[in-house]
């Protein structure tokens, strides 16, 4: 049983009265609200002072996880360390405060930094323009997809092409950027070796599609081994490749989606470009595309005059617009930008060493966990608790729950759907042998528990805050923010849910 | 190898390689095919050690002029309000930096709890029932908002008062193809929405969209345009800035179903546009039409409290091509930002800040001696009429350590001449003073 008591919420540590804030006071005239506009009843912020609310929050994150309290191989989501240095360079007040609006004349080393990166991102993903617009991997899906549109629509195919091609590996979000972006989803298969069923792919690419979204390596860590022959049916039809760069920490610098047959590729540079994914965000999703799809780039443009200085350009007039504001998270492209230059040509050591983190444990774990495709792994590979489950009873979630026991954040579970009880481990270059070996064990010692003491695991978690949690109850409860107790809200007073 | 990111040893690799059974890593790499592999090292700058990188890219901060550099009333939907130094020692705490979305809620009570609190923050500035844990920035919840609207109303035409920011329309928009959606713009009047317009754009729409202050700085007359939206039975949608709601009143008090604002002036720096964050809040029948994520309570088996990522039906990794949206990133540490930051101010600070920014605009109007381009009232944004283009004015201004605003000019055909002048609680009277007196040595 766990040590922890339960922290009291903000608005319970509240009392009327106090404040932490520290504003000044100026001599100033009175500016007046017309009444009919000004607020009628405050809003119920939380009132504490100063130290109570650093403690508040230092025990918020005293019940929290990140990669620098230990290892966290969550699958596809590449948590490598978020070096330091970065943190410090994004917050150079020559960066952190300075405004959008700013003149370009006035803000050169900040167009340069983005033009230098966009650069990089072309290279690095063997492409030809690059976008660094839109906030998240997500968002760089739908952007992708939206320059799709637009290079159909241009060329009067858009009535046609209606279908995206994903396989079932997918991320969720491939397929819902296809409903977003107004195309329909067209499913294809994997096959027994794990790549795509090339029978299947061959009976529905057609005249109709407009482009495959494709993550290599896959989200099983199987690279594509028919790569060249897949964009081939595409292109043969006149439709796009889309590459999402989910997986893109395996093959820097050993292969490009360029190279691959890609024609379009988007990067979370919060996963291989190391920026700290904050709980949720911020990420980045810049785009690349092949030359034939510049013209469609979001705007503004960030371009180089022949004078040497940067320039931001919107006049594109056949471009899908702006995605979102400004130029993008751009405090995220300046830890990005530096991770990349420590780096430099050796990116490709750090995907050799995320690989070979990989195998290794692929190859120490195996024989305990079933594994579908037995290849040789990339950056990230899937394990199954079938057995487990079968035999025991006990399921990927048990596993997942009981390396927290072992100070081990678990690895993503029940994802990909094509593999059943799935456990999708992704160890990044960052790790030593020592903490894989930790790892090793961990798991292995679990799967012997799963026959000698399953309650153990069934119970796991035992020394968090809370145990596992009712999200049946969360969804039927519905209690989304904090319920203030009141019985009849006073007028004007926003209502509690209920 | 020169980077101390890689901890394996040339020991370890070997030892590593035997245990795989494989002679070399680049057997590792057999099922890449020969044709698609690059046969040469990447062309990017050399390794540098994290020195060089410090000096390297210091030397481009140094070439861009903050606002620590010149006298700055730039505003135009981002604002330099101070940001306490609580708010960005917390948001260092690894624990919070360093973690991954919380799919794991026994290792994640801290961000889950965070964002509750958030969520509830939100809420009650905007006086909504549900929110949802942040989206990207202030452009794309609005473009989430219409989503939400669409399908809640079964409409697919979106009005939107030309007063709301540029770039959130210009988002909008480019959302619109995809979504099938047909976007009405509704002219402005006077510099603010006149709801006789809004109400005859709103026929047959989802939602109606407008802004409060609006891109003008102009107070609209928020209670009429939401009433006019509900008429034509449109969604009505407020845009609005969180740290007016001191002192202007809630969205969900005047009959607004969804609010939705860009959060970066709570406890956000200016960073050149990002990362910051978006709030969306509604009311709570639109809570499966939500995009993005949402915390919720809950208890454990032994009946403690927690806190989990709920309603995720709605989502991607579960809907796929019938989720609500397909984001699953959003911008968490910079909403955590804006809950310690609002935390700091609580109700009283809050309206302070609210009453200085008034009193700031205020002050301005009386010290600079130039018309305004409107006369509705104002918050913290003032548009001023010039005799010449603004744009020549802010050059003039600037070139004496002044940035005077922003053209309107730049996003509006025929306002060339309008100066849009930005006022915090970081603009002291006697920046004011400045700022007029270099005003009328430019104008003179």
């Amino acid at each position: 049983m766990s040590e922890w008591g339960e922290l009291p919420l903000i608005f319970e540590r509240s009392k009327a009265g106090r404040c932490a804030c520290s504003l000044p006071h100026y001599e100033l005239p009175k500016g007046k609200v017309p009444a009919a506009l000004a607020r009628s009843e405050a809003p119920r912020l939380p009132e504490l002072a100063e130290p109570d609310l650093a403690r508040h929050f230092s025990a918020l994150a005293d019940r929290n996880f990140g990669i620098d309290s230990g290892f966290y191989p969550l699958g596809s989501c590449t948590m490598k360390y978020n070096p330091r240095l970065n943190e410090r360079l994004a917050a150079l007040p020559g960066f952190a405060d300075l405004h959008p609006h700013q003149v370009p004349e006035d803000a050169q080393g900040a167009l340069e930094l983005c033009f230098r990166l966009q650069e990089a991102l072309a290279e690095i993903s063997g492409l030809d323009a690059v976008s660094l617009q839109p906030a998240a991997g997500s968002q760089g899906e739908l952007t992708g997809l939206m320059l799709v549109r637009a290079y159909f629509a241009d060329r009067g195919e858009l009535g046609e092409r209606r279908k995206v091609v994903v396989p079932d590996t997918a991320h969720g979000t491939n397929p819902a950027s296809v409903t977003m972006a107004g195309f329909e989803l067209q499913p294809v298969k994997t096959d027994a070796r794990g790549n795509l069923d090339l029978d299947d792919l061959r009976r529905v690419v057609g005249p109709d599609t407009a482009a495959l979204m494709l993550t290599n390596p896959s989200t099983l860590g199987l690279f594509e081994e028919n790569i060249a022959r897949v964009a081939g049916i595409f292109h043969q039809v006149g439709a796009l490749l889309y590459y999402d760069g989910a997986n893109l920490n395996a093959v820097c610098g050993v292969s490009r989606p360029g190279d691959m047959g890609f024609d379009v590729v988007h990067f979370n540079l919060h996963k291989t470009f190391s920026t700290p994914h904050g709980g949720g965000g911020p990420g980045a999703g810049p785009v690349a595309v092949r030359r034939e799809l510049e013209p469609f780039l979001p705007v503004p443009r960030i371009v180089r005059r022949e004078d040497g200085s940067f320039a931001l350009d919107s006049e594109q007039a056949k471009s899908i617009g702006r995605v979102r504001g400004f130029l993008g998270p751009f405090g995220v492209f300046v830890k990005a930008y530096a991770f990349i230059r420590v780096y430099g040509p050796a990116l490709r050591e750090m995907s050799e060493a995320a690989v070979l983190n990989a195998n290794y444990l692929l190859s120490r774990l195996k024989d305990v966990y079933e594994l579908r495709y037995d290849r040789l792994c990339m950056h990230e590979f899937v394990l199954s608790a079938c057995a487990l489950k079968r035999e025991h009873g006990i399921s990927a979630l048990d596993v997942a729950k009981r390396l927290m026991d072992f100070g081990i954040h678990p690895p993503t579970v029940y994802f990909p759907l094509v593999v059943p009880e799935a456990l999708m481990i992704e160890p990044t270059e960052s790790e030593s042998l020592e903490t894989l070996d930790a790892f090793v064990e961990a798991m292995r010692r679990i799967a012997a528990e799963a026959v000698e003491n399953p309650e153990l695991l069934h119970e796991a978690p035992h020394d968090r805050p809370v145990e596992r949690l009712d999200e049946a109850a969360a969804v039927k409860r519905a209690i989304v923010r904090y319920e203030f107790g009141e019985s009849a809200p006073a007028s004007g007073q926003p209502a509690a849910s209920t | 190898m020169g980077t101390g990111y890689l901890a394996l040893t040339d020991a370890d690799r070997e030892a590593m390689l035997a245990a795989i059974g494989v002679a070399s890593i680049e057997e590792l790499f057999a099922d890449v095919p020969e044709q698609v592999r690059l046969k040469r090292e990447l062309e990017l700058p050399p390794p540098a050690s994290e020195l060089e990188v410090e000096r390297e890219l210091s030397e481009l901060a140094g070439r861009n002029v903050s606002t620590g550099r010149e006298l700055s009333f730039l505003g135009a939907g981002v604002y330099d309000h101070y940001v306490p130094a609580i708010v960005e020692a917390i948001v260092s705490r690894p624990e919070f930096l360093t973690a991954y979305t919380p799919y794991q809620p026994e290792l994640s009570q801290g961000v889950l709890q965070a964002i509750f609190e958030y969520q509830t923050v939100i809420c009650e500035l905007t006086g909504m029932e549900v929110s949802n844990a942040s989206g990207y920035d202030g452009a794309t919840v609005a473009a989430d908002a219409c989503f939400m609207a669409a399908h809640a109303t079964g409409r697919k035409k979106i009005a939107i008062a030309e007063t709301v920011s540029p770039q959130v329309r210009q988002v909008v928009k480019t959302y619109a193809p995809g979504f099938g959606l047909e976007i009405v713009e509704i002219p402005h009047s006077g510099g603010v929405t006149d709801p006789e317009a809004l109400l005859a754009a709103s026929q047959g729409a989802a939602a109606a969209i407008f802004q409060q202050p609006n891109f003008f700085g102009c107070l609209e007359p928020a209670p009429d345009l939401a009433r006019a939206a509900s008429e034509a039975g449109a969604l009505a949608v407020a845009h609005v800035d969180p740290l007016s709601l001191g002192v202007l009143e809630a969205p969900g008090a005047y009959g607004c179903q969804i609010a939705i604002g860009e959060g970066q002036a709570a406890g956000n720096r200016l960073s050149f546009g990002g990362p910051h964050f978006g709030f969306l809040a509604a009311k709570k029948e639109l809570i499966r039409r939500m995009p993005g994520r949402i915390t919720g309570q809950t208890v454990d088996r032994s009946g403690r409290r927690g806190f989990v990522l709920t309603f995720q039906t709605r989502e991607q990794h579960i809907r796929r091509e019938k989720a609500t949206s397909n984001i699953t990133t959003n911008q968490s540490l910079c909403a955590l930002a804006g809950l310690i930051y609002l935390s700091w101010l609580g109700p009283k600070g809050l309206r302070e800040l609210g009453e200085t920014c008034l009193g700031l605009a205020q002050l301005a109007k009386s010290k600079l001696a130039l018309p305004l381009a409107f006369a509705a009232p104002s918050f913290k944004e003032l548009a001023f009429r010039l005799d010449r283009p603004a744009e020549e004015v802010v050059r003039a201004a600037k070139k004496k350590g002044v940035n005077p605003g922003y053209p309107l000019g730049r996003d509006y055909p025929g306002m060339e001449n309008v100066l849009l002048v930005a006022l915090t609680e970081k603009r002291s009277p006697a920046d004011v003073e400045r700022l007029s007196a270099v005003l009328s040595e430019v104008l003179a």
